[in-house]
């Protein structure tokens, strides 16, 4: 990507100002992202090498990534995440699609309005409404259970997800639907036979931008969850009780909790920018 | 166009209508029904260890939450943690952006591992610099200011909302840096170029051309950070419980305090509609620029 311009050497006619900038870029990312790779080292380390003075030469192990497992479940804990995740993901999806359908292709009056209520709605602090949220999930049973978080996450991120999915409908030709619809296509199979398909795209990445925000969702889940439904946010929480030796095994469960996202959160920039600005920044 | 969609209007609306209504209902059920209930109990006498003791209770519970020294500490705490990690990620995620911005060898691969920490879940990242960077025994930190001479530094104990907001500034730096990185793309590069031709230095340039093209990007990173900022959680969760004493207690924590550890529903309530009052006058203008920029 660096090399794809030519004129690079002519405009920095100072080899000596490049290589200074290379430098300091670098030093820069290397800093920022230093604790990260800190962090992946220390999985791979014994306890004792973990609390010993900070070296990158060390014999790597897998023993925290097998205690880790061993001793706490870490399987029950990513498992909740997936389910969470994806569970609210899906259902996000399904109750936004028909919404950003309508919103792009039957726009009315009320369509800038409805979008701007629906950005408002996530401006409301959790915190705000945590009681009575809490309340309720305590009556009718949804306290520390995955069906409860993926409730709330769904409602969470309905309004990023509505907005995402409407502004890729938008960007799409008109006459393919039009010329669908000549053909006497129902609107459930304009929208799965011909809009779906073309947009799937962008309801890959409004999809995967919901699950990494409900993935690092960490005020919910703390508050709503205990041993049950608790997702991995919860889990690495429970390491914060100051208890002997364990920035090995915290290290590896942390690089299990993050690698995935992380991987996710790469290859999405682009479409994360979109939806976390609302369409503001392009 | 206009004229085959005149005639299915009234039936386009309906069916717009009832496409949109389970989004809409769902949204609205999401914040009526606790906003109503936030509201209400506020003016009720409402503790779960009292079972006994209930009923209305007027403006009791604001009056007993605005004459609480913890309410005004945490407020100050909010908005020192607020006002300082929104000055550090705006100010270093417009340098970063610039620095990012010009073409070095390796460039794609060092902006991806510079915005990776937002990515990180809030409890991984407050457990890893809690621990692992800001021990004072065996911290990164601590090794590495013995071995410039200087003594270790007990952050937590001695420097407890400076910790947070290093923690929340490492997470919201890189979301800075991505937002501002993107806005640059659009900058009209044959501009600076021009401006260069014309004699304008480095500096010139970035306070004539660059700043001012970032000036949108820049008010929709403050508007977005401060809504997430005012109501941070998990990190004080983890590494604080916010303490020492009060030092590290924000708006968010002392509602979760009064509600799931002194089980008053009535002053974490109140405290709730205080801190939805906050988010709101910041929410106003977000709102508003988006609907501008909606209309372009």
């Amino acid at each position: 990507m660096s090399m794809s311009r030519q004129p690079m050497a002519s405009r920095h006619a100072l080899p000596v100002k490049q290589l200074l900038l290379t430098l300091l870029a670098w030093s820069v990312a290397f800093v920022i992202f230093f604790p990260i790779l800190w962090m992946v080292l220390t999985g791979f380390k014994t306890e004792t090498a973990a609390i010993a003075d900070p070296s990158f030469i060390f014999s790597p192990t897998l023993e925290s990534y097998q205690a880790v497992q061993a001793r706490s479940g870490y399987a029950r804990f990513a498992i909740n995440s997936v389910a969470v995740a994806f569970g609210s993901t899906l259902l996000a999806l399904l109750i936004a699609i028909p919404s950003a359908y309508a919103m792009a292709f039957l726009p009315t009056k009320r369509t800038k309005g409805t979008l701007l209520w629906m950005l408002s709605t996530k401006m409301l602090p959790p915190v705000g409404v945590l009681v009575p949220i809490y309340l309720i999930f305590r009556d009718v049973g949804l306290l520390d259970t995955r069906t409860g978080l993926i409730l709330v996450y769904t409602l969470m991120n309905l309004p990023i997800v509505v907005w995402m999915l409407y502004t890729f409908f938008k960007d799409m030709p008109k006459d393919i639907l039009e010329a669908g619809r000549m053909d006497g296509a129902s609107t459930f199979q304009e929208v799965w036979y011909l809009l779906l398909p073309l947009t799937l795209p962008g309801i890959a990445s409004t999809g995967l931008l919901s699950v990494i925000l409900s993935w690092n969702e960490a005020f919910w889940s703390l508050n709503l969850t205990s041993s049950k439904a608790a997702p991995l946010t919860a889990y690495i929480a429970s390491f914060s009780s100051p208890e002997g030796l364990f920035w090995a095994k915290l290290s590896a469960a942390s690089t299990m909790a993050i690698a995935p996202i992380l991987i996710l959160g790469w290859m999405t920039q682009k479409q994360m920018v979109r939806g976390l600005t609302f369409g503001a920044v392009k | 166009m206009t004229r085959t969609r005149a005639s299915g209007r009234q039936v386009g609306g309906l069916r717009a209508l009832s496409l949109q209504a389970p989004a809409v209902t769902l949204l609205l059920l999401w914040m009526l029904i606790p906003l109503g209930m936030t509201l209400w109990f506020s003016l009720q006498r409402y503790n779960l260890l009292m079972p006994g003791m209930t009923g209305f209770a007027g403006f009791e519970n604001y009056e007993y939450l605005l004459t609480d020294p913890a309410l005004w500490v945490a407020m100050g705490n909010t908005l020192l943690l607020v006002g300082w990690v929104l000055a550090i990620t705006v100010v270093g995620g417009t340098l970063l952006a610039v620095l990012f911005q010009q073409e070095f060898p390796g460039r794609g691969i060092a902006r991806v591992l510079a915005i990776s920490p937002f990515f990180v879940m809030p409890t991984v990242s407050a457990l890893v610099w809690k621990n692992m960077m800001m021990h004072p025994g065996s911290g990164v930190l601590a090794w590495l200011f013995q071995s410039l001479g200087l003594p270790a530094i007990d952050w937590f104990s001695n420097f407890p909302l400076t910790s947070i907001v290093i923690i929340v500034s490492w997470q919201w730096l890189p979301f800075a840096l991505l937002i501002l990185l993107t806005a640059l793309q659009s900058l009209d590069e044959d501009q600076v170029e021009a401006a260069r031709m014309d004699g304008a230095g480095p500096l010139a340039i970035f306070f004539f051309i660059t700043l001012p093209h970032l000036k949108r990007a820049i008010s929709v990173v403050i508007m977005i950070e401060m809504i997430f900022l005012l109501t941070i959680f998990a990190e004080i969760f983890v590494t604080t419980s916010g303490g020492p004493g009060l030092a590290t207690t924000n708006l968010a924590y002392l509602i979760y305090i009064r509600a799931l550890l002194d089980f008053d529903v009535g002053v974490a309530s109140a405290g709730g509609v205080v801190a939805i009052i906050l988010a709101n006058i910041v929410a106003i203008f977000l709102v508003r620029m988006v609907a501008r920029n909606l209309e372009e």
